[in-house]
C-alpha cells in the first residue's frame, strides 16, 4: 500500500496512522525483520526502518545505543535494503529514514532505485533539508519514491511552505524542540504546528514525531495529527529485554496498545 | 579564483559546505547569520572586538624570523607567533569574535564541543569575560586524558559535560553539543570551535581568524618589504590555516600548504589526513572530505595531536584543495615530534605538536622549493599555539619523563 493510501484509509476509519520506527540490524539483521514484522501485525500501518549511521545528530540515547549496536555488529548499507525487501514483502508499507552521508556515499540515484526495487516507498531524511535535496529530488521523482522532510515549532512560515511543497506522501512534524526520545508528555508545540503545516497545505499528511511512548500519548496526537510516529518506546522493548522472546513479545504488547490508541484519539483540543 | 567573494549565499565554497542539518537549526543558523551580516558591518562591534583582540588578546601577534631554524633547514623561516596569544593560541580569536556575537544576539548562553580541552578552555575564557554561561562538551576519553584542561574550564566557571556516546571523542562531543543546540536555541549560542560546520560557521570563524593572514602579509612588507614564498600550516578542522591563508589566496606568488595529521601513516589507516586519507562525504552539517567507510559511515580519526585529531575539515579547504589554490600533504607523528624536538633545541620554543605538524610539512618542502626556485625560500608558518599542554604527551614520546612523578599538574599549567 502506498504511504497515500494508508493515509486515506486510516482517514476512512476516522482514526490516525501508526508509524513505529526500528534501525535495521539492530540487534541483527534476522532480529530487526522479526521486530518490524511483528510491529506490522501488532497494528503499526507503517514500518520506518532507521538505517544505522555512526553520527545521529537528531537521535537520543536509545536510538544512537541500537544503532551503535547494529553497527559494532556490522550492518551494512545493503543489509538495510535486504531488510526493507523482507519487511515490505510480509505486506507493511516501509519508508526509510536515514541520515544523508550514507546515500551520498552509495550514490543518490543508485540509492533510490535500489531503495525503490526493495519495497520502500520513500525516505524520510533529518539531516537534509529541501534547500539541498535537488539530486534526491530528481531521483525521488524518477523513482517514484516518497520524500519526507521535517519542520520544526522554530521553522518560519516561509520555509514551511517551502519545505511542505517538497514533501510527497507525508511531512513529518517534530513535535518540540530537541532529540528523539520517549517523554513524559506531548509538546504543546505540537499542534500549533500540524495547524501551520495543514494551512500551507490542507491536503499534505501530517506525521508527528518525537516523544510518543504509551497509548494514551498516541491518543492524544491522533486528536489532532494524521500519523503518530513512535520509535525510543518501540526500540526500549527490544534493547531492555532479557531475551529475544520477551523483546518480541513487548514489541507486540506496545504495538497494539499504539494501535489501540490512534484508534481513540482524545479530542485533546 | 575570487575566494574572498566565497562562500555564496548559501553557504557553498563550489560543491563543499552548505547546510546538512536538521530543519529545527535553520532558523538559529539565518539568525547567526544575519546578526553576522550586520555585525560585519558595524564599526561599534569590530572596534569592540579589535580592542579586546588587542588589549586582552595580546595581538598581533609577532612575526618572529627563526635564525637557528632558518640555517638548520637552509630556508629562510618566519614564525607567526600565535602561540604567544592569551590562552595560547590562535583560537582566542574566533571565542571572543563569537562570544561578542552571542552578546549581540542576546543569547546569554554558550556551548562549545572540545577534543583535548583547547577549544574549551577558550571557549570558558571568553564566556567568563563576558559574563556568559558556558557549558561545554567533551568525549569522555578526553576528560580521562587531558584532566588538567578540565580543570582550567571549571576554573573559568564552565560546565564539562563528559560524553559516553559512541568513540568517546571529538566528534561525539561534537554531535552531543549539536543535540543541544537543537533543544536550547532560544537561550544558547553554539561557538564551534574549527572553521567548519553547517553555514555560516565556516566563514564566520574564517573570518573571526583572519586577522592573523592579514597581520602575517603585513609584517612580511614590513619586515621584508617582500611576501613569502610559502605559507604554511596544520590542517585538523583548518581554522589556523584558513586563518593564515585567507589574506594569502589572492597573491599568486605565494603556495599555499596544508599539513593534515598523517598519524602512523596514511597507508596504515591511522591518521586524520581527510583530504589526503579521506573522501567526499557529509559530516557535522556540511559537505567536504570526509574519514568514511565505503558504506559512508564515519572512520575514527588517530593522530598523536589532539587538536587534530578529528575525521572531518573545513569546507573552504575541501574547495582549496580541488581548486588546486593549496596542496595538502600528510605529516606522520614521527615527523611531526621530529619538528616538535628541533623548535624546541633550536629556538627554545615549545610548539603545540598541532603546529609541529607545520613545522615538519614545511622542513619536507624545502628542497623541492629550492629547486624549483634557484634561491633559498622563504616559508611562513602558522606556530598556532604553544606546547605546555602537550609536556605529558612529548614527554612520553621521547621518554623523558620521571618514572615516579610522571607529572607534577602545577608545572603543567
Amino acid at each position: 500500500m502506498s504511504i497515500a493510501e494508508v493515509f486515506h484509509k486510516a482517514k476512512a476509519e476516522d482514526r490516525a496512522v501508526l508509524v513505529g520506527c526500528m534501525p535495521a540490524g539492530f540487534p541483527t539483521v534476522d532480529d530487526s525483520i522479526a521486530s518490524m514484522i511483528a510491529m506490522h501485525e501488532a497494528g503499526c500501518d507503517v514500518i520506518e526502518v532507521e538505517l544505522p549511521y555512526s553520527d545521529p545528530v537528531m537521535d537520543g540515547p536509545v536510538i544512537q545505543r541500537a544503532s551503535d549496536i547494529a553497527l559494532s555488529r556490522g550492518v551494512r548499507t545493503r543489509d538495510t535494503l535486504r531488510i526493507i525487501d523482507a519487511v515490505a514483502s510480509a505486506g507493511a508499507t516501509v519508508v526509510l529514514m536515514t541520515y544523508w552521508n550514507p546515500i551520498e556515499k552509495y550514490g543518490v540515484n543508485a540509492f533510490a532505485r535500489d531503495l525503490a526495487a526493495a519495497g520502500a516507498t520513500g525516505m524520510i531524511t533529518p539531516d537534509l533539508i529541501p534547500d539541498e535535496a535537488a539530486e534526491w529530488i530528481a531521483a525521488a521523482d524518477e523513482h517514484r519514491l516518497d520524500r519526507t522532510f521535517l519542520v520544526s515549532p522554530s521553522s518560519t512560515d516561509e520555509r514551511l511552505a517551502m519545505t511542505v511543497a517538497h514533501c510527497r506522501g507525508f511531512v513529518y512534524a517534530t513535535a518540540l524542540m530537541g532529540v528523539t526520545g520517549a517523554r513524559t508528555s506531548v509538546s504543546s508545540q505540537a499542534p500549533e504546528l500540524v495547524d501551520r503545516v495543514r494551512h500551507t497545505n490542507p491536503d499534505m499528511p501530517v506525521g508527528v514525531g518525537l516523544g510518543v511512548g504509551t497509548g494514551a500519548q498516541a491518543a492524544e496526537v491522533a486528536g489532532f495529527a494524521d500519523g503518530v510516529i513512535v520509535g525510543s518506546a518501540l526500540i526500549r522493548c527490544v534493547l531492555e529485554a532479557p531475551d529475544r522472546a520477551t523483546g518480541l513479545s513487548r514489541l507486540r504488547a506496545l504495538s497494539a496498545e499504539l494501535a489501540e490508541g490512534v484508534r481513540n484519539p482524545a479530542k485533546a483540543r | 579564483m575570487s575566494a574572498p567573494t566565497l562562500p555564496d549565499l548559501s553557504g557553498h565554497f563550489g560543491r563543499y559546505g552548505g547546510r546538512f542539518v536538521p530543519e529545527a537549526l535553520v532558523r538559529a543558523l539565518d539568525e547567526l547569520d544575519a546578526a553576522y551580516r550586520s555585525a560585519k558591518t558595524d564599526p561599534v562591534f569590530q572596534a569592540e572586538f579589535e580592542s579586546l583582540l588587542v588589549n586582552y588578546a595580546g595581538t598581533p601577534s609577532l612575526l618572529y624570523r627563526a635564525e637557528r631554524l632558518s640555517e638548520r633547514l637552509g630556508a629562510e623561516i618566519l614564525l607567526k607567533r600565535e602561540d604567544l596569544n592569551h590562552t595560547g593560541a590562535h583560537k582566542v580569536r574566533n571565542v571572543l569574535g563569537q562570544a561578542l556575537l552571542a552578546k549581540r544576539m542576546g543569547k546569554p548562553r554558550v556551548i562549545a564541543e572540545t577534543g583535548a580541552g583547547q577549544h574549551g578552555v577558550a571557549s570558558a575564557t571568553a564566556a567568563a569575560l563576558l559574563d556568559l554561561e558556558c557549558v561545554v562538551y567533551m568525549g569522555e576519553m578526553d576528560t580521562e586524558r587531558q584532566a588538567l584542561n578540565v580543570a582550567r574550564m571549571r576554573m573559568l566557571g564552565a560546565t564539562v559535560v563528559p560524553v559516553t556516546n559512541g568513540s568517546r571523542t571529538l566528534k561525539d562531543a561534537l554531535n552531543e553539543a549539536l543535540r543541544d543546540w537543537v533543544a536550547s536555541v532560544d537561550t544558547t549560542h553554539y561557538l564551534l570551535g574549527t572553521a567548519a560546520g553547517p553555514h555560516p560557521f565556516p566563514e564566520i570563524v574564517r573570518d573571526f581568524v583572519g586577522g592573523i593572514g592579514i597581520e602575517a602579509r603585513a609584517q612580511c612588507l614590513a619586515q621584508l618589504g617582500r611576501l613569502p614564498d610559502v605559507v604554511a600550516a596544520c590542517v585538523g578542522g583548518g581554522s589556523n590555516a584558513i586563518g593564515i591563508f585567507h589574506a594569502f589566496v589572492p597573491d599568486e606568488s605565494v603556495q599555499l600548504y596544508g599539513f593534515e595529521a598523517g598519524g602512523e601513516g596514511v597507508a596504515t589507516g591511522r591518521h586524520a589526513a581527510s583530504i589526503t586519507g579521506g573522501s567526499s562525504g557529509v559530516l557535522h552539517g556540511a559537505r567536504t572530505y570526509v574519514l568514511q567507510d565505503s558504506d559512508g559511515q564515519t572512520v575514527e580519526s588517530h593522530s598523536i595531536s589532539a587538536g587534530l585529531d578529528y575525521p572531518g575539515v573545513g569546507p573552504e579547504h575541501a574547495w582549496l584543495h580541488d581548486t588546486g589554490r593549496a596542496e595538502y600533504e600528510p605529516v606522520t607523528d614521527d615527523e611531526a615530534m621530529a619538528a616538535f624536538q628541533l623548535l624546541c633545541l633550536t629556538e627554545g620554543i615549545i610548539p603545540a605538536i598541532e603546529s609541529a605538524h607545520a613545522l615538519a610539512g614545511a622542513a619536507r618542502i624545502v628542497p623541492q622549493l629550492r629547486a624549483e626556485l634557484g634561491r633559498t625560500p622563504t616559508i611562513l608558518v602558522n606556530l598556532s599555539g604553544r606546547g605546555d599542554k602537550d609536556v605529558h604527551t612529548a614527554g612520553a614520546y621521547f621518554g623523558i619523563l620521571d618514572p615516579v612523578e610522571a607529572i607534577v599538574p602545577g608545572e603543567n599549567a
